[in-house]
């Protein structure tokens, strides 16, 4: 047996040992199958769970969001084109006509679309949830409404067309909803920062599961970062040996969290027929119409199920980092 | 290749284990490193695998005073050595073949390239038939030339071996002795600890002799 070692001064030299004609056939089996760090040896369902819950959460809340932001968009731009005139009765004035010509004032009024005057029978309708019905409204002082639609994008001059009305009917006001809108604006904001809370709240509960699910990996695995440290391994190469299995675990995660969301969200219609005619589905109906988001909307729930997964590798680079640290 | 200039070792608060070392250990040498048990045999060999820092002294390695390497430095150093523990530090999820070949992989290389390498280097050991197997079921004797397979298999330029013929019968611990004294003519420095006498005894090489955490050295 020619058993002389062939010891070239390169690496990729000659072989360490030559066995000449007792050379072995080369078995199959023989190849580096197994990941230097095995998949089994990280407590990875519990941290999928954890990930995936926490994008759920996350997904339902920016879900939300969006509905509450759309929906008060349409309000708003519905309400932000209509103006109501009130003109109420008047000792020695003829209400009819001072109707008839602030409506006429109205829709000569440039900038202004439609002026619908709501009749009598309309004003007692309006009346009706709060007086009851079957009242006789001849004796009541009841003012008239009349309701503008004004052109999208225009910007009327209110004082002036306030003015203008007021010589036609004294008792005349006219409102905007401002305030209305206003009002629905900080709502809508609040609901926003509301939202942006708990999405740090929830990013910040995942960095601190991952952290730990990385420090419990890394301890579970030490003979193997030290074997790692023998053959010379650096940091940076050992670190990618885990963090490759946690950027998986984190898509997992994301995906599972983030696919439930946008299913949700795409049967909420369905989930919304069931509750239709009670109380409370008709309450949401009014406020939010559908649970539906817009392509968009999955858009942004893919995007932030993406971001999660890469927030969970961020976390635990972190934290791999600071425990091969610790190690030497 | 490494010198050791007034070197001492203590664990906490403790007493000095290794006290005053000055020692060089030139290239393409081989020595024995001897002594009674607790003597810092182990301590002193991790010492030159930059897994334990001097408490006081001068440690060079390649030319390079170990206090001032970074992490990165001192990775690539641990590249030029290899070593044998005596707990073999095996890895259980992969087969023998994976835990041979593993330096190889650290460094980046293509299989291809080192596979024939791998596997006449187990056949040399006589691991030829356990390629597969998971150390768990290798008996003690296969883990150590496993172990010693992965430390010598990248032609490191210096060998550190802790009792690497402890677990083999008399023929095998010959055989593996050769095995040194090769990597050793073709330019390796080797370090061998060992309590083995007979080993010794096999083979004329300087010895360094460790008692009462003191170094004594017979060319």
């Amino acid at each position: 047996m020619n058993d002389l070692m062939n010891h070239g001064k390169e690496n990729h030299g000659p072989p360490l040992v030559d066995l000449g004609r007792e050379r072995p056939q080369v078995p199959v089996r023989a190849r580096n199958l197994s990941p230097i760090v095995p998949r089994a040896s990280i407590a990875g369902r519990a941290l999928i769970a954890v990930v995936a819950i926490m994008t759920f959460l996350a997904s339902i809340t920016t879900g939300g969001v969006l509905l509450v932001s759309a929906s008060a968009a349409e309000w708003q731009s519905e309400v932000a084109s209509e103006l109501t005139i009130q003109v109420r009765p008047a000792p020695g004035r003829d209400l009819e006509s001072d109707v008839a010509g602030v409506t006429q004032a109205l829709r000569a009024q440039a900038g202004i679309v439609e002026a619908r005057p709501f009749s009598k029978e309309e004003s007692a309708k309006l009346l009706e949830p709060w007086l009851g019905s079957g009242l006789s409204f001849d004796d009541l002082p009841v003012p008239r409404v009349i309701v503008a639609r004004v052109q999208p994008g225009t910007v009327l001059d209110l004082p002036a067309l306030r003015r203008r009305l007021a010589q036609i009917a004294p008792s005349t006001s006219v409102d905007d909803h401002r305030a209305w809108i206003e009002r629905m604006r900080s709502m809508t904001n609040a609901t926003v920062l509301a939202g942006l809370g708990i999405l740090a709240l929830v990013i910040i509960a995942t960095i601190i599961s991952v952290s730990f699910a990385t420090r419990g990996a890394m301890a579970a695995n030490r003979p193997i970062v030290e074997v790692l440290h023998f053959v010379g391994a650096g940091d940076r190469y050992i670190a990618n040996r885990f963090l490759r299995h946690f950027l998986r675990l984190g898509l997992e995660g994301g995906v599972i969290g983030g696919g439930a969301a946008m299913l949700l969200f795409g049967f909420s219609e369905s989930i919304a027929n069931w509750f239709s005619g009670t109380p409370v589905g008709d309450q949401f109906a009014a406020l939010l119409g559908t649970f539906s988001l817009r392509p968009i909307g999955y858009l942004a729930l893919a995007g932030q199920a993406v971001a999660i997964a890469a927030i969970t590798g961020w976390a635990s680079r972190r934290t791999l980092f600071a425990t091969l640290d610790e190690v030497d | 290749m490494v010198r050791f200039e007034n070197v001492g070792l203590r664990y906490g608060l403790g007493a000095e284990i290794l006290r005053d070392l000055t020692f060089q250990i030139p290239a393409h040498s081989f020595q024995f490193l001897t002594g009674p048990s607790g003597a810092g045999k182990t301590s002193l060999l991790r010492l030159l695998f930059l897994s334990l820092r001097p408490t006081r002294g001068l440690v060079t390695l390649f030319g390079r005073d170990v206090s001032l390497l970074s992490k990165d430095e001192m990775a690539d150093l641990r590249k030029r050595i290899g070593i044998v523990l005596q707990d073999f530090r095996l890895l259980d999820h992969m087969t023998t073949y994976e835990n041979v070949a593993l330096p190889f992989r650290v460094m980046g290389r293509d299989e291809q390239s080192y596979r024939r390498e791998v596997i006449d280097l187990l056949k040399w050991v006589g691991l030829g038939e356990r390629m597969d197997a998971l150390p768990p079921v290798l008996s003690g004797g296969e883990k150590q030339r496993a172990a010693i397979a992965r430390a010598v298999i990248s032609r490191p330029q210096l060998l550190l071996a802790d009792e690497p013929t402890g677990s083999v019968d008399p023929t095998l611990g010959r055989r593996l002795l050769r095995l040194f004294i090769e990597l050793n003519k073709a330019g390796t420095a080797v370090i061998i600890a060992t309590h083995d006498i007979t080993l010794m005894d096999q083979y004329d090489a300087r010895r360094l002799v460790l008692h009462q955490g003191r170094l004594h050295i017979y060319e």
